[in-house]
């Protein structure tokens, strides 16, 4: 996959595709945005040269056949909210956007599955299901993220520790590879045996393999009662080491968060609104659900009492739709919350065995100490999963950009040592290629190369990202 | 300060069935919560009472399971309860209401400052409140946004929709605060293992100092529910193209076919 072997969607090249597809689906660069030259976070940057907005299957097929043929790199994208640069057109080429693939084209209620296109926002979906009685468990802080992106990704969430991870819910996807061949992956059966997974293999691979055109997910009735529990802590050691005790309890979790302060603090700032209990410095946030608010209320108290067991100064009970809101929100906005409170910022999304969550906070506020950086963090304790970000604050740029690889090369060498990977749900893109090769050795990334290399023979896919 | 908060119990959800033949809301079964505004009330009262050190009581008019809703106003961080109910007081309308409320919160003793949410999420009259103040003969202000108090008054800032009024009112006095004056703190299951229902005082209107009890519940209540019933929900869309004015004139035109305008 040599950089000699791309071509540039050149006048040529964009007048065709508008030809092909009609004009109001091509912009080229010139037209185009500059929010469209990067991703929510990463510091990746890259215009293509032209910006495709699909509208459907077709345009996918008539897109992938034209830049196989002409070796023009291909970069899909849902509504770019990703923070590693995977949907960045780092080469130049075609931006291939899904956001116009926006439809719910099916609900099944006898299989269970909703199908849909992969420009449906994670919380159009969520609506739609819930709205039905439905539930789409996984639930990523994103929620204007498409679910082509989740997919893409492998998005992770609030939930995961109860239902998994978005993998666990897709059941069969529809995918066009490069040259234009259209394939069924999966569907709505509920298990198979039937050779290699390729599903399993688009899942999480970023766009790399190929360009979903729709997928089939996975639904479940939605829990009638459901509800959360903000437990204060007197520091976080404490918090973190009772993810384990809560988790072996056998209490039914549905989520298991963790929170500092500072990360509450800087959600009151950026939302102008207060949190309902700041006065802790840790906080875990739970959620259970039963079948009934008698059940529900029974789960409570048993999780109360388990939490002041295991050292919580008090448990809240955020049982209304008021509650849920005001704690909730505040939880899903701290990501933009630290990002506002910063001058720029970069994020560890490692994810780490769950006995192994304390030490790593440990270690990152130690490492925040050692060379002299901020670094906040909150995340899915229940999954092992953190959110650490490196705050460049009031650093030259320079000497941040300096203590920040110091940080992440210290981070990702902890987190291996530890039985960790490089990413828990955001995925690798293109920041984090290094860590990942890194960390997963020369075998295990031939192998991944030789899996491309059978899906795009001309690496058009998404160039330089993941592998 | 004594401070008392009045409270509703109201349905947890917005989706409200009515009993076609009486226009009654049926509150039987049914989740219920604390009014959402009266949380507001209730954690401005906790507020003052942490800066002036003083007491909060809540009081509630409903049926016996409107205890609940006391009850996690103690868990939440009020001191004592009190609920008033009995079948006499049925049917009531925002006056009759406003009647019990008053000679209850007169048989709890003398208060400097009552406090209630804008409006209830059911009713939705934002009436009792103030009908509360006039029956006891205080001063009273609505939709106060900015609440502070010193030892002999309240300063409140009131939103008045298109101006905003700083008023210091002497106690005793009624307020009416609005949404997000706070954010109210939320139920602490320790204080849940400390308040129990021995806090909550049950007063039915026998107990109260009542004139007339035909004054209460239905029969002391000049407006009655006629029709209770959802609004119509418009989902159908016109899509207009042209120039802005065209499509200005398009709508000015629909609007005064519907007599809205």
């Amino acid at each position: 996959m040599d950089e000699e072997t791309f071509c540039r969607a050149d006048a040529a090249d964009i007048a065709y595709l508008a030809g092909q597809l009609g004009s109001h689906k091509v912009t080229p660069a010139s037209a185009l945005s500059e929010d469209y030259a990067h991703d929510e976070l990463s510091g990746v940057s890259g215009m293509p040269d032209v910006l495709v907005r699909a509208e459907s299957a077709q345009d996918v097929v008539t897109v992938m056949r034209y830049a196989h043929e002409r070796r023009i790199p291909v970069v899909a994208r849902g509504s770019g909210t990703g923070l590693v640069g995977a949907a960045v057109a780092v080469r130049g080429g075609i931006l291939l956007e899904t956001l116009r693939m926006n439809h719910i084209l099916e609900l099944d209620e006898r299989n269970f599955c909703v199908t849909v296109e992969p420009g449906v926002l994670l919380m159009e979906l969520t609506a739609f299901c819930e709205g039905k009685g439905y539930l789409y468990p996984p639930d990523p802080g994103e929620k204007s993220a498409t679910i082509g992106g989740n997919i893409s990704t492998n998005a992770g969430g609030m939930r995961a520790v109860k239902y998994g991870v978005t993998r666990d819910w897709v059941r069969g996807l529809e995918v066009v590879l490069p040259g234009g061949e259209t394939v069924t992956l999966g569907g709505k059966m509920v298990k198979h045996s039937s050779g290699f997974d390729l599903k399993d293999l688009i899942i999480g691979s970023e766009g790399t393999l190929g360009v979903i055109t729709k997928a089939i997910v996975k639904i479940i009735p939605l829990p009638p009662v459901s509800l959360s529990l903000l437990v204060p802590f007197a520091d976080i050691a404490t918090a973190i080491q009772a993810v384990p005790a809560l988790i072996r309890s056998g209490e039914d979790l549905t989520a298991l968060e963790f929170m500092e302060r500072t990360a509450i603090e800087a959600a009151e700032e950026y939302l102008g609104k207060r949190f309902p209990d700041s006065g802790s410095p840790a906080y875990l946030l739970l959620t259970i659900s039963g079948d009934s608010e008698a059940r529900a209320d029974a789960l409570y108290r048993r999780a109360a009492e388990l939490c002041i067991g295991l050292g919580a100064s008090d448990v809240f009970r955020v049982d209304t739709q008021e509650r849920k809101d005001a704690v909730w929100k505040a939880r899903g906005a701290f990501l933009e919350a630290i990002k506002a409170s910063t001058t720029a910022m970069d994020e560890c999304d490692v994810v780490v065995p769950r006995t192994e969550v304390a030490a790593f906070i440990a270690y990152t506020q130690e490492l925040a100490r050692g060379i002299g950086l901020r670094i906040p963090s909150f995340g899915h304790a229940g999954d092992g999963n953190l959110h650490i970000y490196l705050c460049r604050d009031g650093l030259p740029a320079d000497v941040f950009e300096n203590r920040l690889q110091q940080a992440f090369d210290a981070m990702y060498r902890k987190a291996a040592e530890m039985g960790g990977l490089v990413s828990g749900e955001h995925g690798i893109g293109s920041a984090k290629r290094a860590y990942l090769a890194r960390q997963l050795g020369p075998v295990q990334m031939r192998l991944m190369r030789s899996i491309k290399r059978a899906f795009d023979p001309h690496g058009i896919l998404n160039p330089d990202k993941v592998i | 300060m004594h401070i008392m908060v009045c409270i509703k119990q109201v349905p947890a959800t917005s989706q409200v069935e009515v009993d076609e033949r009486t226009g009654v809301l049926k509150r039987d079964g049914s989740a219920a919560k604390i009014n959402p505004y009266d949380l507001y009330a209730l954690e401005a009262a906790l507020k003052l009472r942490e800066e002036t050190d003083g007491r909060v009581d809540v009081i509630s008019m409903g049926p016996p399971q409107a205890k609940a809703a006391l009850l996690e106003a103690l868990h939440i961080g009020a001191d004592a309860g009190y609920l008033l109910t009995d079948r006499r007081f049925a049917g009531s309308d925002v006056l009759a209401t406003a009647r019990a409320l008053c000679a209850g919160i007169l048989a709890c003793g003398r208060y400097d400052l009552i406090l209630c949410g804008k409006q209830t999420t059911d009713g939705d009259t934002a009436q009792v409140g103030p009908e509360v103040a006039e029956l006891l003969g205080i001063e009273h202000a609505s939709y106060v946004q900015r609440l502070t108090a010193d030892s002999q008054a309240v300063v409140a800032e009131i939103n008045m929709g298109e101006g905003t009024l700083v008023q210091r009112i002497p106690f005793p006095c009624l307020l009416t605060v609005e949404k997000d004056i706070n954010t109210p703190r939320l139920p602490s299951y320790r204080r849940s293992l400390t308040m129990d229902e021995q806090q909550i005082t049950v007063r039915t209107l026998g107990d109260l100092a009542a004139d007339d009890p035909r004054l209460y519940g239905l029969s002391g209540s000049p407006t009655q529910v006629e029709r209770i019933f959802p609004p119509e929900a418009q989902t159908g869309r016109v899509y207009w193209t042209g120039t802005a004015e065209q499509i200005a004139d398009q709508a000015y035109a629909l609007l005064a076919a519907r007599k809205y305008i």
